[in-house]
């Protein structure tokens, strides 16, 4: 027994410090990613996901240079520009892809430039790497506490809000006709998703981090369509994928080419892709059943329209 | 300053402004097609690409031309059977992944990562500026050769088809442009300023200018000013070029709308819906 | 009368009152194939069959009115004319022959269309494209194409908006703008989509007319669909009705009478004229209506 788990678990895992931080910042921000990003699916914001981190990168590259850990130069990013995203949704879709897209190229053309000013000021080696790709092994100490804080706040404003969101994001009209704040709770949810980013930027850099947020949250959609289950489902796929994502850039050590750990960002992606394809037949058995059981038209929840 | 026109640099200026004028003219129809997103895609297929050729040890045109293909033809195949946008998207994720995976086993991870990401001055080798230049003869080759079809197909695609012009095969044709647009500029501007290359002057362009030939002609004069702009500051400075790329793009962006509706104010007349 | 004889009795009438009146563009009586001949078209889609044994003609010259309400299968015959969906059975002849894929025979206008109105891309240039916009190969300068461009866009009289943006124009203007485009290729059949669903009366109205008037210059046979039969009175060689997937065709006032779409139907239907007007109303009405021509005149 001992030595199937020490194929798996190569030696150190459960006793290094740094593995612990990892996991219990990566099952934060699974859990969080997971329910924030359900919402951000049913509000159709993925593009508000991308553009987020995009400013996490800036922020993160700033962080450096002013000696700060990334994760502040994130979250402080995500939070400042949320009000800017909030403005930027309201455009016709084609025209805000060209113009979000362009402003978002000055803002990585600058993090480039900060970047490598990083580079050549500081003894910090690979800060391209880390804020594009991720740091979960190499977390300042203080970032652990900083990530539980984030994560909890996150948390209470969307069990908080989670009823009126739901209804404005599904039923914006309704929920705006029953004196629901519509662009006050756009507003906030945009800051929670800055937030968001910013967490998941520490695990898998600010280059994935849409991945992270949008993956889980997408396959859960498939297999359920009630919202709570697919924000638990979402969290426990993000955490499947987060941790075992961290073991396998931990064993990967002792994998050839032995020039190091493989990147964790890696792993988790590729996880995240097989979970959403694995949904999908998930999704197409759960059709069939439903074909089956003799309800030929879709319900009032709208079916995935793939073509068979 | 005058080292920047010595003879080693020459090979750069050429490749410069083959670049300029591939990506400016495929990226007139990106926008005119409303193809942002392939526009992000492919250049992040591309970096797996060339992070795998890098690995191998072969040239970086060949990995990035592959892979650029491979995903534009991906992106084509997958949307016609309907949605597509979680998947692609986390295809194009996984892209990325992939590439850093292949560059941290190489010795030279981060700066190859940034010179990837970000581009290079020197990121064309003198053997690879003849192909490059292949590349670019093929793409306005075909571009002069479909230029109705595709203009029409994208402007009126029910029509288009109603004529018995197959949108889809000229689509993958597109496609295929914008991986050979993609696959000369990646090395010298990196994959995550492709986009402002390509959608930045065509965007700026198409708002000075009412018909296709003069916002073509705008799109690849603001390209080239771009591009050779970009070299010969980052020559100065040792910055990467994407830096400037990514600014100047939005510069002229934003010039150009704010010239578009000061002009129309002062003519007096009001945009008709 | 019974049911699906009511239809077939408006067809063979109207067929005998073609035979006897030469019709309105008065070509001379040649065995010609009419320029659009449906036979027994039949389409299943999603598991409903969406038309059964649709058939009709459009001669050259003959503007014919596609009526039905959303869902009777309009849109589903304008696709299969125009060769997007063969018909599962039945046939589709252009001339007599079927439809060539890669033929100038068919055009089209299509409901809207979805231009950004910062594309760089005039009026005129889109009507340049109704003449080679199928055609491979770099184009050259020419002033015989000016001069057909100039001439279709005064005649769809769009000619002081021409070098304005297509996506800035109004819906009116841009169906002006998409007819020219269909019309310049000299099509054999113009085909239209729903084009009064988005424009005022008055638009819908110098629309209908200005396409009817066009075509008959050109000689091209028109199908304009509809759900409104009313705003086409005036310029309708024939009408083709469309309910529940089966069509019944011929002039005006022998298919919509209350017999015949009440068998379309499968339900009772009245037709009312008031003056000059025709309303369709479901239910049957205590007096019939006054007879097969010029009621309510």
């Amino acid at each position: 027994m001992a030595g199937a788990l020490s194929v798996v678990f190569e030696p150190g895992f459960f006793g290094s410090g740094p593995v612990h931080a990892a996991l219990l910042t990566g099952a934060v921000v699974a859990v969080v990613t997971g329910a924030v990003g359900v919402f951000t699916v049913l509000r159709s914001q993925s593009f508000a996901g991308h553009a987020l981190s995009d400013l996490g990168t800036l922020g993160g590259s700033g962080a450096y240079l002013l000696n700060v850990a990334p994760v502040f130069g994130f979250v402080g990013a995500g939070v400042v520009v949320a009000g800017a995203m909030d403005l930027f949704g309201e455009q016709r879709k084609r025209s805000r892809d060209v113009s979000t897209g362009i402003v978002l190229g000055a803002v990585l053309g600058v993090s480039a430039l900060l970047l490598y000013l990083d580079s050549t000021s500081s003894t910090t080696t690979g800060v391209t790497v880390t804020v594009l790709f991720g740091s979960v092994f190499t977390l300042a100490s203080y970032t652990v506490p900083a990530v539980a804080v984030c994560g909890a706040v996150g948390l209470l404003l969307l069990a908080l809000l989670y009823r009126p969101l739901l209804l404005s994001s599904v039923n914006p009209d309704l929920a705006a006709a029953r004196g629901i704040p519509v662009r006050l709770l756009g507003l906030l949810f945009m800051t929670a998703m800055g937030v968001t980013v910013a967490l998941a930027s520490l695990v898998v850099g600010t280059i994935l981090s849409p991945a992270l947020l949008i993956g889980p949250a997408a396959a859960a959609l498939r297999l359920t369509r009630r919202p709570l289950a697919a924000m638990a489902l979402a969290g426990g796929l993000g955490l499947a994928a987060t941790w075992i994502g961290i073991l396998l850039a931990y064993d990967s050590y002792y994998w050839p080419p032995r020039t190091g750990t493989w990147p964790v960002s890696f792993f988790v992606v590729a996880l995240i892709f097989l979970a959403y394809l694995l949904s999908g037949l998930g999704e197409r058995r759960g059709q069939r059943a439903r074909l089956r059981a003799g309800q030929s038209e879709c319900a009032a929840d709208p079916c995935s329209v793939e073509a068979v | 300053m005058s080292d920047m026109f010595a003879p080693f640099m020459t090979d750069t200026w050429i490749t410069a402004s083959i670049i300029a004028v591939i990506a400016a003219l495929v990226g007139f129809f990106v926008v005119l097609r409303g193809a942002a997103f392939t526009a992000h895609a492919v250049p992040n297929a591309a970096f797996a690409g060339a992070a795998g050729a890098s690995l191998l040890g072969v040239s970086t045109l060949l990995g990035l031309g592959v892979f650029s293909l491979g995903g534009a033809l991906g992106i084509g195949l997958l949307s016609r059977r309907g949605r597509h946008d979680a998947v692609t998207a986390l295809i194009v994720a996984l892209m990325l992944g992939l590439g850093a995976l292949f560059l941290s086993w190489s010795t030279e991870y981060a700066p190859e990562i940034y010179s990837l990401l970000f581009g290079e001055v020197l990121g064309v080798s003198a053997g690879e500026v003849a192909v490059t230049a292949v590349l670019a003869a093929v793409c306005l080759a075909v571009l002069a050769a479909v230029y109705r079809p595709l203009l029409l197909t994208s402007t009126l695609p029910e029509v288009a088809e109603a004529r018995g012009v197959r949108a889809h095969r000229i689509d993958l044709l597109f496609l295929s442009l914008v991986a050979l647009a993609t696959t000369t500029a990646v090395p010298v501007v990196g994959a995550l300023l492709m986009f402002s290359l390509m959608v930045g002057p065509p965007a700026a362009a198409r708002a000075l200018a009412k018909h296709p030939a003069p916002a073509m002609a705008l799109s690849v004069v603001l390209a080239l000013a771009t591009v050779w702009g970009a070299i010969a500051l980052s020559f100065q400075t040792n910055w990467s070029p994407g830096f400037f790329v990514g600014v100047g793009a939005a510069a002229w962006y934003l010039i150009a709308r704010l010239a578009a509706a000061v002009t129309l104010r002062q003519v007096g007349r009001l945009e008709r819906r | 009368m019974t049911p699906q004889s009511a239809i077939e009795a408006a067809e063979i009438e109207s067929a005998q009152a073609e035979a006897q009146q030469p019709t309105p563009s008065a070509r001379p009586s040649q065995p010609t194939p009419p320029v659009l001949a449906l036979d027994g078209v039949s389409v299943r889609l999603g598991g409903r069959q969406i038309l059964d044994g649709v058939g009709f003609s459009v001669r050259a010259g003959e503007f014919a009115g596609l009526i039905g309400s959303n869902g009777a299968g309009k849109t589903t015959i304008l696709r299969t004319v125009m060769g997007l969906r063969p018909p599962d059975r039945g046939s589709v002849l252009i001339d007599g022959a079927p439809l060539a894929r890669r033929g100038r025979q068919v055009g089209y206008v299509p409901q809207k269309v979805l231009i950004e109105p910062d594309a760089p891309l005039r009026a005129r240039d889109l009507v340049a494209l109704g003449l080679d916009g199928e055609r491979i190969g770099p184009r050259l300068p020419s002033r015989r194409r000016r001069e057909q461009v100039e001439a279709m866009l005064d005649a769809v009289d769009a000619g002081r908006f021409a070098d304005e943006r297509v996506g800035t124009l109004s819906d009116g203007e841009q169906q002006r703008v998409l007819i020219a485009h269909a019309l310049i290729g000299r099509p054999r059949l113009l085909l239209m989509d729903e084009p009064l669903a988005n424009l005022d009366l008055r638009s819908g109205q110098e629309i209908v007319e200005l396409t009817s008037r066009v075509a008959r210059e050109q000689g091209v046979a028109v199908l304009l669909s509809a759900h409104d039969i009313n705003p086409l009175l005036p310029v309708m060689d024939k009408v083709v009705y469309v309910a529940e997937g089966r069509a019944a065709s011929g002039p005006t006032d022998q298919v919509v009478r209350s017999e015949v779409l009440s068998t379309l139907y499968r339900h009772p239907v009245s037709v009312l004229r008031v003056d000059g007007r025709v309303l369709v109303v479901a239910g049957s009405t205590v007096t019939t209506d006054a007879g097969p021509v010029g009621a309510g005149a």
